[in-house]
């Protein structure tokens, strides 16, 4: 199957402390030996806490970072080395906050009219009627209207709806889509999540889709990696991550998210607690320390990918053993 | 639905006990220039003491200031234009500062959103405890420095911890430090306005146990503001739907779970996709809240509600024009809706 972007042992370092002169720097790994692909007209949700380098994947592939190492393949050509202006108009990003993203002295217009012109998409005389369209297409309906209102004027939600429809002004191949509904009201939150389903649809765009919402992540995509700690410690269907997760990081998120059909789940998940910051990891797996069913490999060897059910990998010695260990 | 009969139900609190709190047809504007903003309109609430209550509804219906209103720390233009808040049967509106002073922390506490700002990052932890707990009651700093460390160590944080600055603290800590703060004194209420938005799930679950424990060791009544309706229904005693300024539906969590009757209810429960079972597309709420310096005539909810048709003649008129009143459907059930009332 043709792939959009792919992504190969994408890795992002960031030094760190250096308040002595001569202690060496210190190195966050913030992402660590990342690969897996976006196909076009697939969802692909990017799962994990705060701090488990998600958003810096996002930001990585979007070349707001450059990577410390790893490749990012973008239509048979190496992203880091490709032209940028190019990349970017194929490669957009919507952000989490829509307040932020917008600039509260310009029109709407006037932020979809930039894109539109700066790459040249239309003739300049089409720039207003391309537009409406592109108002259209992301709901914001009379568009006419919508189009000279100023950001302040807008909803948290239509605002997030300006940004797409921004991204959407190049017409990308892929949306990094980081975090784009945490803001936004829980009633307005569905709306975003079917207005990316539709582009999907519509559009065979490749949506990467960071959120630490597990539910929407359901609703939304049909790929799913969950990350912990800079690493991606599993990935597959989406169902099959939910329904059968291998990792006890996901089962552990999978028991937090509130759901009243259970009541008020009281088994202890705090007694591990100690989140791996990922400041210079030794070997072994990084969730050794949250772990319920960590044995002793787990704190010498680092865990690879494995492939334990069909398309489903997991980075864990007890759920996924690597098969040489297996012949131990 | 059987399912839902199987959870484990609280015990309904509010038969036995006697109100802590209730607030009676409070009304709090917004004075501004030129229009008056009615954040909250005539809202009932009673909150019986230990009782886990939640409120829930968008951002802007009017929450938070319902939560500000009780603990008085309304800043203008916002003020109490009537009604009343009755704490152990006394009204609060138009106590004193001083009488207001030694009722905070003591007898009603609060917990914030955003808890990495409440800490002075100036301050070692401990003496922050120090200073609030001898602002009100006559107590050593050794004393009150090992009630801080016996707080701390409720809340699941080292005691140690009282000699750290709130920067040395992950922010799941840092709302652990100001619930177990909130807590000092032995307050009958403690009002927490989305202690657990800005955290993870694994960590907000973490804090909710805690609060869960601190509660049956402590007894204390808690006031939970939330837009994450599916957290209340898991976490509250009972919930309070509110809606443009107005308590629009109200009942055991269990109750709301399993028959909600307002449509804006039922909407806000179809705003979160499931975790297990079909997936089904959703359409959440059309539209967005009011402005509550123009708010729609008749039912607030009438524009976004998907019941109201022009084709339903006589209902419809009743919609636009007639604001709907709180009206029981079941025990301890109360829901203003124009469609209930129908049914009836």
């Amino acid at each position: 199957m043709t792939t959009a972007l792919e992504v190969n042992g994408l890795t992002k370092h960031f030094s760190t402390g250096g308040a002595r002169l001569f202690a060496g720097k210190r190195k966050v790994h913030a992402v660590d030996d990342v690969t897996f692909s976006l196909r076009p007209g697939t969802i692909t949700a990017l799962v994990g806490e705060s701090g488990s380098g998600k958003s810096t994947v996002a930001r990585v592939l979007a070349r707001l970072h450059d990577p410390t190492a790893g490749s990012i393949v973008f239509e048979g050509h190496d992203a880091t080395k490709s032209e940028i202006l190019r990349y970017r108009s194929q490669v957009q990003m919507i952000f989490q906050d829509p307040f932020g993203s917008l600039n509260p002295v310009k029109t709407v217009a006037h932020h979809i009219e930039r894109p539109l012109l700066i790459h040249k998409i239309v003739p300049r005389k089409q720039v207003g009627e391309r537009v409406h369209e592109l108002l259209k297409t992301v709901g914001l309906v009379p568009p006419e209207h919508i189009a000279r209102k100023y950001p302040h004027e807008l909803s948290g939600g239509q605002r997030q709806r300006v940004a797409i429809a921004r991204a959407l002004a190049v017409e990308p191949r892929v949306i990094l889509a980081d975090e784009p509904t945490s803001m936004l009201d829980v009633s307005i939150r569905i709306g975003i999540l079917n207005l990316m389903l539709a582009l999907k649809e519509d559009r065979e765009l490749a949506f990467l889709y960071v959120t630490h919402d597990l539910a929407s992540a359901r609703y939304v995509a049909d790929e799913m990696l969950v990350m912990y700690a800079g690493q991606i410690v599993e990935q597959g269907p989406t169902e099959e991550v939910l329904q059968n997760p291998l990792h006890p990081y996901t089962r552990l998120l999978l028991s937090s998210v509130p759901d009243p059909r259970a009541g008020l789940r009281l088994e202890d998940v705090s007694a591990r607690r100690s989140h791996h910051s990922g400041v210079d990891p030794v070997a072994g797996c990084r969730f050794v320390e949250r772990c319920p069913l960590a044995i002793s490999v787990c704190r010498e060897r680092t865990p690879e990918l494995v492939e334990a059910r069909p398309a489903q990998r997991a980075r864990c010695h007890v759920t996924a053993p690597a098969p040489e260990v297996l012949h131990v | 639905m059987t399912e839902m009969l199987d959870r484990p139900m609280r015990e309904a609190p509010g038969v036995q006990t006697e109100a802590l709190v209730e607030l009676r047809q409070l009304v709090v504007d917004y004075a501004i220039p030129g229009r008056r903003v009615r954040a909250v309109d005539h809202v009932d609430l009673t909150i019986h003491a230990g009782e886990i209550v939640g409120l829930a509804g968008e951002s802007g219906c009017g929450k938070t200031t319902t939560g500000n209103a009780i603990l008085q720390i309304l800043r203008e233009p916002a003020q109490v234009t009537s009604g009343q808040i009755l704490f152990q049967g006394e009204d609060l509106v138009g106590l004193s500062r001083e009488q207001l002073r030694r009722f905070r922390w003591r007898n009603v506490s609060m917990v914030f959103q955003s808890a990495m700002n409440s800490l002075n990052p100036v301050m070692r932890v401990g003496d922050q405890f120090v200073d609030m707990m001898q602002a009100h009651e006559r107590i050593s700093k050794r004393e009150a420095l090992q009630q801080a460390g016996e707080l701390l160590r409720m809340v699941g944080i080292d005691p140690e911890r009282t000699r750290s600055y709130s920067h040395e603290l992950s922010g799941g800590m840092r709302q652990r430090v100001i619930i177990a703060m909130a807590l000092a004194l032995k307050p009958e209420l403690v009002i927490m306005d989305e202690p657990t938005t800005a955290l993870d799930v694994v960590v907000q679950r973490e804090i909710l146990q805690q609060i869960d424990a601190l509660k049956r060791e402590l007894d204390f009544a808690v006031l939970f503001i939330t837009h994450d309706l599916s957290l209340l229904l898991e976490f509250a005693d009972r919930v309070a739907i509110m809606y443009a300024g107005e308590i629009v539906e109200s009942a055991p969590a269990a109750e709301l779970y399993r028959a909600p009757q307002h449509p804006y209810t039922v909407g806000l429960m179809g705003s979160f996709p499931p975790l297990t079972g079909p997936i089904e597309r959703m359409v959440g709420i059309p539209g967005s809240p009011p402005d509550l310096s123009d708010p729609p005539t008749g039912c607030r909810f009438h524009p976004r509600c998907p019941h109201c048709r022009p084709e339903d003649e006589p209902l419809y008129v009743r919609q636009v024009a007639d604001r709907p009143v709180l009206k029981p459907v079941g025990p301890d059930h109360l829901v203003a809706c124009h469609l209930v009332e129908d049914n009836q």
